[in-house]
């Protein structure tokens, strides 16, 4: 296994000859109100390899449920990564990841995770695609009302909301690449998540489309989950300054580690306090 | 929502997009025609009416056999494409009602591909079957869905695999291999009227139901995999 010696810096090691482990939570790091918050993410020294590539070293972390964060950090520095273990879309090579205490493949439905890609069909218009995935999560009909058109209400009500209109003919394979993503964030919305995963949300928008998206967020997280937690959001940027409202708190990943934490607490101003735990250095 | 109307979103979902597209019926019609008609002008199929009736049956379902090879890696590919698939892989939707979706779909699709294909193959041939012709309408949609399910499965299994266009029918023959003998045994039976198709027609609806019920349970590990 030449990979263990190919790096003098990491902190990953062979499940068998691992140090101890670091203080993986330290006590005192987080807010005075962690320990009461249910914990909406926790890894547990986390690393995701791809063959000899290591994505993800040793991560511990802990996201109570009403946290914000911004995640930076240099291009090739694990955030997609991690954001795709913490969606269930890829297993851990080493470490455990709960997601509201369970394992994150018996989450679907309460998180949901916008990529670079769409996820949507390119064929379809974005009303046909968003009433496809309303169809999908379900959710009651109100008495009386036809299911058909409560999903295109809901579909409608989406799009409207990203500044989409519902009655545009033109298939998504057709749209600009800020109405993509904003079709995108649309899809994400609609099942109503407890966690909200964006990777790199903004990297297509114009400013004004930008501060659109995060007045959105900015609402959404606001509101209470079906669940009765808050709502947890978690997002990867390049452009730190225009996501700082969303920002209760900051990581940055670096070579696959959590190299910083810092809590700014400005972001969403209407919400309680939301507590972060971790082991970065 | 019950299980039944997440089956039929995903069922609308992918006639929609075929509608669109034309991709997987095209290509398939296409395929299968090109079969029958080379197939009918390597040998004389007028000089040995006795012969056609015999090997019509194999030729039949080898040529759909082959032509819905061809449609089965587009369905899926439907779903990679802007990785839709890993928005089902989050989606509180059961997951094997994606598979019954789509497993419909292509049944749809290759029954339609059949529907055309059928008189131009009873022409080419010059085939008046001997035997009841009614039980092809049992042995057809059989055999058709026999072929479907399966492809829909294993092409599901392939998708991250660098060579799937290879690996799905080096996996999908040999599985098929009994549901083609049983479609072609009770096909060839109804054709030439020399022999009952019932017992063939019993092998497939008991293959049906176990490949049926193994893929719906194991769609979801499918879609789960990294």
């Amino acid at each position: 296994m030449a990979i263990w010696k190919d790096m003098p810096t990491a902190t990953v090691a062979k499940p068998d000859e691992r140090a101890p482990a670091r203080a993986a939570i330290r006590p005192g790091q987080g807010t005075s109100a962690t320990a009461d918050a249910p914990a909406a993410v926790e890894l547990q020294r986390v690393s995701r390899l791809y063959g000899s590539f290591v994505a993800l070293r040793e991560i511990t972390l802990k996201l109570a449920a009403g946290s914000s964060v911004v995640m930076l950090g240099e291009n090739g520095a694990g955030k997609s990564t991690l954001l795709k273990v913490i969606a269930g879309l890829q297993s851990p090579s080493y470490g455990q990841v709960t997601v509201f205490g369970e394992e994150p493949r018996d989450q679907r439905g309460t998180v949901a995770y916008m990529s670079h890609a769409t996820m949507l069909y390119d064929e379809l218009t974005g009303m046909e695609n968003l009433t496809y995935f309303a169809g999908l999560h379900g959710g009651s009909v109100p008495s009386g009302g036809s299911r058909r058109a409560h999903l295109r209400e809901r579909a409608a009500h989406a799009l409207t909301e990203v500044g989409l209109d519902p009655a545009n003919t033109r298939r998504v394979g057709e749209y600009s690449q800020g109405m993509r993503q904003r079709a995108s964030l649309a899809r994400v919305l609609l099942s109503e998540p407890d966690l909200l995963l964006l990777d790199e949300p903004f990297s297509n928008l114009d400013v004004g489309s930008a501060h659109s998206m995060i007045t959105r967020l900015l609402a959404y997280v606001a509101e209470p989950a079906q669940s009765g937690l808050a709502r947890t959001l978690l997002l990867t940027t390049h452009q730190a300054e225009l996501a700082q409202p969303l920002a209760r708190s900051t990581l940055t990943l670096s070579g696959g580690r959590l190299v910083a934490l810092l809590e700014t607490g400005k972001a969403a101003a209407s919400r309680t306090s939301a507590p972060m735990q971790t082991g970065a250095d | 929502m019950n299980y039944a109307q997440h089956v039929l979103t995903h069922l609308r979902k992918d006639l929609r997009l075929e509608w669109r597209t034309k991709d997987s019926i095209n290509g398939m019609l296409f395929f299968a025609l090109l079969v029958v008609v080379v197939l009918a002008m390597a040998f004389d199929p007028a000089s040995f009416p006795s012969m056609t009736r015999q090997i019509s049956g194999g030729l039949l379902w080898v040529a759909l056999l082959f032509a819905a090879m061809t449609a089965l890696n587009q369905s899926w590919a439907r779903e990679t494409n802007n990785s839709v698939l890993d928005a089902h892989r989050l989606s509180a939707a059961p997951a094997s009602a994606l598979f019954i979706g789509k497993a419909l779909a292509n049944f749809l699709f290759v029954t339609a591909v059949e529907v055309v294909l059928a008189p131009i193959f009873t022409v080419f041939y010059n085939l008046q079957p001997l035997g009841q012709t009614w039980k092809l309408l049992v042995i057809l949609p059989l055999g058709t869905w026999a072929l479907v399910v399966n492809g829909t499965f294993f092409a599901a299994l392939s998708l991250r695999t660098r060579n799937r266009e290879t690996l799905l029918p080096l996996v999908l023959l040999p599985i098929t291999m009994p549901a083609l003998l049983a479609m072609i045994q009770a096909t060839t039976a109804v054709l030439t009227g020399e022999f009952e198709p019932t017992l063939w027609i019993k092998v497939l609806v008991a293959y049906v139901i176990i490949f049926t019920t193994a893929c719906v349970l194991l769609f979801q590990t499918v879609l789960s995999a990294d």
